[in-house]
């Protein structure tokens, strides 16, 4: 049984509201910041602990903070991304709706380290009913002096907002966010200059994902030092992953990431196993734009040792064997599925949310969509595979954001692991509309212990 | 019709606007955009941004450049109920194609169609954040999450109920 | 002066495609290529010096750093759009030596070129289509894209300007005109991704005095001059420098002759395909210049515009151009053959300078001639 910080109190009945929230503990953290800690310190605190950020990128946020530059007479913001928009994330949604006040309080500490005296939460327009809760709790913080003027008497005044976007996935990214709350189109910035120096209207801004920023919660209680002892290596602390797809138990789980993959899909405290019986064929580990892997190199690594579920070991092997944390949406498929199919419709969504911008984006993920397509339909041809891989290979890494290499990425792993399985589409095009390839040799026998 | 708001909305603007600093009013775009559209019909007409445009005093082509960019936008008239189904990764894998199919079996809607009463419109959508509970689909500002066939039927029959209920 | 010499930014050193320059801190590694010129300068679609914030998406500038500064000598990982990327000093760039840049570019142009029309035999912009340049340099022959492509509906945005949106690749120069230029925009870039476009959503007319600017910025055929629609290709055209009193702009332009009559009037470009700046202010020009004064009576005119001898415009125009050297004398041993005689040099037989005559020799020249020695 793993350790919980962040989800532990999310089931008390209640906790949603601020009374039993506090009663159980809540607000602790701003007290002993505002009142025993420097903002300095609070930072200090916080590279201590060794939190990566949790959004996807895993950047150390302590770095990032001391990388805000605070220029005289500017304001500073910190700007809370919960644009969660990645296929197969679905844990900020998890973590505002049924414990608002742990990102409240964490958002009042990490503006007090950062000298932000205007936060804002910027959530995705899907989740509107998330943007009430959250300004409920807004309002029952303001109430009780959390947020508003000298708050505790410590000088430091603050006041949240919540911004809820209009549909798009592209706005997750830093620099599109800012536009966005900027009232502009999410088209993502040209950087340099980071938001650390020229952010929001042009100020020096910190964007971090909500997990990022509840986790300022136990860090302060508990100490950086504490924090950074759960866990492994660099992987500090507890994770929150989302588990979809085929299995028995989907949902938001909060590890300790010194599991391993095989324990979390199979046993009954995490994804339960597959269900009705059928086999792990694949899984991306970490959100749609990360390598999928098929379920042989999932549970062991290239080395032969067990994967475990923490950012070095998911990445170990690069792309050629391995895959990353990414923001910890875990997509799960059995044997019946195809990943033809599957990588079609990821590769649907990032045509679909490309801003336009850049040409080998707007261009290319169009056109991988479309062969992808054929291929699926029956419709390919043998050059096909070779040419989206040829695609994919000049979109990734040219575009001004990262939501080229995340649609390249897909793509690019599902040809690498399962090239068998398009060529086949190509080779069987009538079999391939009446029934799916299925395992082939990626994980069989696969014999695994359900715990 | 010209597009107005009621006092009442027009308070709304102003503490949406609020929460900007001085001289950054076009902050509020998004959210004012949000509510005019719930307010006029489900649907930004060229009239109602143009009059957001004067609210914010920023010019109309700024409006449009932003309400065409997000998908929550629409541009066109829309049913009343708008069932906006998700067909990305990890629904398709929990079977979004089919709730697509029987939808169309019920309404005789495809993606993109309005039922001729002017009732439903279906539309498929990417990623809506709700991969755990798929399949699902979202009605106004609702997720209806664990499709089944037999909770489409009450969905529909609950949205003709609620459409009777106003006339 | 001592102190104030000391207080001026030392200049940074750079070195693109094994070329060092010294460039002032703050430039980017584009406009360093530049000043070098030729080769090792990047293409660029988007990116133009005279309006602010443009560049950054076409991609096609992208260049590797192979090392990012003196003090900092890593390589950056990615390929760095070189309009964007200041220059820092030691730092070390490869454009045509990398292999990386001229693949990366070589897909970039594919993906520019994926959707566009082949319609330049109607297109008003061809023989000065950046496009074009940038196809024929870095492109394929054949395209390995097997769909339809895309296309958008027609809008007319008024009597001087027309929007082909298909050609449209999304520099997103036009909007920076009309905020830069103009105190009202009325067009933007509308809906996202692949189907994003130019438009005013209205069709309304955009009819500002400087937006006819858009024309001359637009890299390709998306925004051309109405009142020249289908007269003329430009490479049959005369292109002649001129200039007018103008209370509006700087009235400085290049007039697109055929005979006397003038069929196009456009600002004066520079080596770059920018427009000209005169003293440090581009010559953008008033839709007054550009779409009114259609008459050569309007104009002073200077002379022929110097156009780059690799320009299909060139073609007609000597200015500029060299003699090819003769090299007969060199394989024939400093001789030169007899029978090769230069009809210009004064003739042994006739004693007349035929080049001094005002037409063609007649037999009333030799008379003369033969009269004067009698």
């Amino acid at each position: 049984m793993g350790r919980k910080l962040l989800l532990e109190k999310a089931h008390i009945e209640n906790i949603r509201s601020y009374e039993v929230y506090r009663k159980e503990g809540g607000y602790r953290s701003v007290e002993k910041a505002l009142k025993t800690l420097t903002p300095d310190q609070v930072t200090d605190e916080v590279k201590k602990s060794g939190l990566r950020g949790r959004g996807g990128a895993g950047f150390p946020t302590g770095m990032k903070w001391s990388f805000l530059t605070k220029p005289e007479g500017v304001p500073r913001y910190l700007v809370v991304n919960a644009d969660e928009s990645e296929p197969g994330t679905f844990k900020d949604r998890y973590l505002m709706e049924f414990i608002p006040h742990l990102l409240i309080e964490g958002m009042v500490t990490s503006s007090y380290a950062l000298g932000s005296n205007r936060s804002y939460i910027y959530i995705r327009g899907e989740y509107a009913w998330i943007a009430h809760i959250l300004e409920q709790a807004i309002e029952e913080a303001h109430q009780h002096g959390w947020l508003g003027k000298n708050i505790l008497g410590s000088g430091f005044d603050c006041n949240i907002y919540v911004q809820r976007g209009a549909g798009a996935y592209i706005c997750g990214e830093e620099t599109a966010l800012l536009e966005s709350l900027e009232g502009k189109r999410g088209n993502p910035r040209i950087k340099p200059p980071f938001p650390a120096v020229k952010g929001l209207w042009g100020c020096p801004t910190a964007v971090n994902n909500v997990e990022t920023i509840a986790a300022l919660v136990p860090i302060i209680n508990e100490g950086g030092e504490e924090y950074a002892k759960i866990g492994m290596g660099k992987s500090t602390g507890t994770k929150l992953i989302s588990a979809c797809g085929n299995i028995n138990k989907p949902g938001v789980y909060e590890i300790d990431m010194t599991i391993s993959v095989e324990e979390f899909i199979y046993s009954d405290e995490y994804c339960g196993g597959i269900p009705q019986g059928k086999k792990l064929k694949a899984c991306i580990p970490g959100g749609s734009s990360v390598p999928i892997l098929p379920a042989n190199l999932l549970l062991k690594t290239a080395k032969g040792e067990a994967r475990m579920m923490n950012y070095e070991s998911l990445a170990d092997g690069g792309f050629a064997t391995g895959s990353m944390m990414g923001s910890g949406g875990f997509i799960v498929m059995d044997d019946t599925q195809c990943v033809v199919k599957h990588t079609y419709t990821l590769a649907r969504f990032y045509r679909h949310e490309s801003c336009g911008q850049c040409s080998p984006c707007r261009e290319g993920t169009g056109w991988m969509e479309k062969i992808l397509w054929n291929l699926e339909t029956g419709k390919g041809r043998s050059g096909d595979i070779d040419l989206l891989w040829d695609i994919q290979r000049k979109i990734e890494g040219n575009t001004i954001c990262p939501l080229g290499d995340a649609a390249a990425w897909p793509v690019a792993a599902a040809i690498r692991h399962f090239r068998d399985e398009f060529e086949w589409h190509v080779t069987h095009p009538e079999e391939a509309q009446k029934r799916n390839y299925g395992l082939a040799h990626y994980a069989d026998p696969l014999s695994v212990s359900v715990a | 019709m010209k597009p107005s708001f009621t006092n009442e909305q027009l308070q709304e603007v102003q503490r949406l606007v609020s929460r900007y600093p001085q001289g950054r009013e076009k902050s509020a775009l998004i959210p004012v955009l949000h509510l005019a559209q719930n307010t006029f019909g489900g649907w930004l007409s060229t009239e109602t941004m143009d009059y957001v445009a004067t609210l914010l005093q920023i010019k109309p082509i700024e409006v449009y450049e932003v309400a065409s960019f997000y998908s929550m936008f629409n541009l066109n008239p829309v049913g009343k109920h708008v069932l906006e189904v998700c067909q990305t990764g990890p629904c398709m894998l929990n079977g979004s194609d089919s709730i697509v199919d029987y939808i169309y079996e019920r309404l005789g809607i495809r993606p993109g169609e309005t039922t001729p009463d002017g009732q439903f419109t279906l539309k498929t959508v990417e990623c809506l954040g709700a991969c755990g509970y798929a399949p699902m689909l979202q009605l106004g500002e609702h997720y209806k999450e664990h499709l089944t066939k037999e909770k489409i039927d009450a969905l529909i029959e609950s949205c003709i109920a609620k459409s009777a209920a106003l006339n | 002066m001592a102190d104030e010499i000391k207080k001026a930014p030392a200049p940074l050193k750079v070195t693109i495609d094994n070329i060092t320059v010294e460039v002032p801190a703050g430039t980017t590694i584009l406009k360093a290529a530049r000043q070098i010129g030729g080769e090792v300068t990047p293409p660029a679609m988007c990116y133009y010096s005279k309006l602010e914030g443009s560049g950054g998406k076409c991609r096609t500038c992208l260049v590797e750093v192979a090392a990012g500064s003196t003090a900092d000598p890593r390589p950056m990982p990615k390929l760095v759009a070189s309009c964007r990327t200041n220059v820092m000093d030691g730092m070390v760039v490869k454009n045509i030596t990398s292999e990386r840049v001229q693949e990366a570019r070589a897909g970039v142009v594919e993906f520019l070129l994926l959707n566009h029309p082949l319609d330049c035999p109607v297109c008003d912009q061809a023989g000065e289509c950046h496009l074009q340049d940038l196809g024929y340099q870095h492109g394929k022959e054949g395209t390995r894209y097997q769909f339809e492509r895309r296309t958008f509906e027609k809008e007319d945005i008024g009597p001087k300007i027309q929007l082909h949106m298909n050609r449209c690749i999304l520099c997103y120069r036009c909007t920076y005109v009309a905020d830069q230029l103009t105190d009202c925009r009325v067009h933007g870039v509308l809906d996202r991704g692949d189907h994003a476009n130019i438009s005013t959503h209205i069709s309304k007319a955009i009819d500002s005095n400087f937006s006819g600017n858009m024309i001359d910025v637009c890299p390709v055929g998306a925004l051309t001059d109405k009142t020249f629609r289908f007269k003329n290709r430009v490479w049959f055209t005369k292109p002649v420098d001129a200039h007018r009193d103008c209370p509006e702009c700087c009235g400085k332009v290049t007039l697109w002759q055929r005979g006397d009559e003038v069929l196009r009037v456009t600002a004066r470009k520079d080596e770059w395909g920018e427009i000209q700046s005169y003293d440090g202010k581009p010559g953008w020009i008033c839709n007054t210049c550009r779409f009114e004064k259609k008459a050569a009576a309007d104009w002073v005119i200077e002379g022929p515009t110097v156009v780059n001898r690799h320009s299909v415009i060139s073609q007609g125009h000597y200015q500029g151009m060299q003699m090819p050297k003769e090299t007969i004398q060199d394989v024939m041993s400093g001789l030169n053959p007899r029978l090769l005689m230069d009809i210009h040099d004064i003739s042994e037989v006739n004693k007349i300078e035929l080049s001094q005559l005002p037409g063609a020799a007649t037999s009333a020249n030799y008379k003369n001639e033969s009269t004067k020695s009698e």
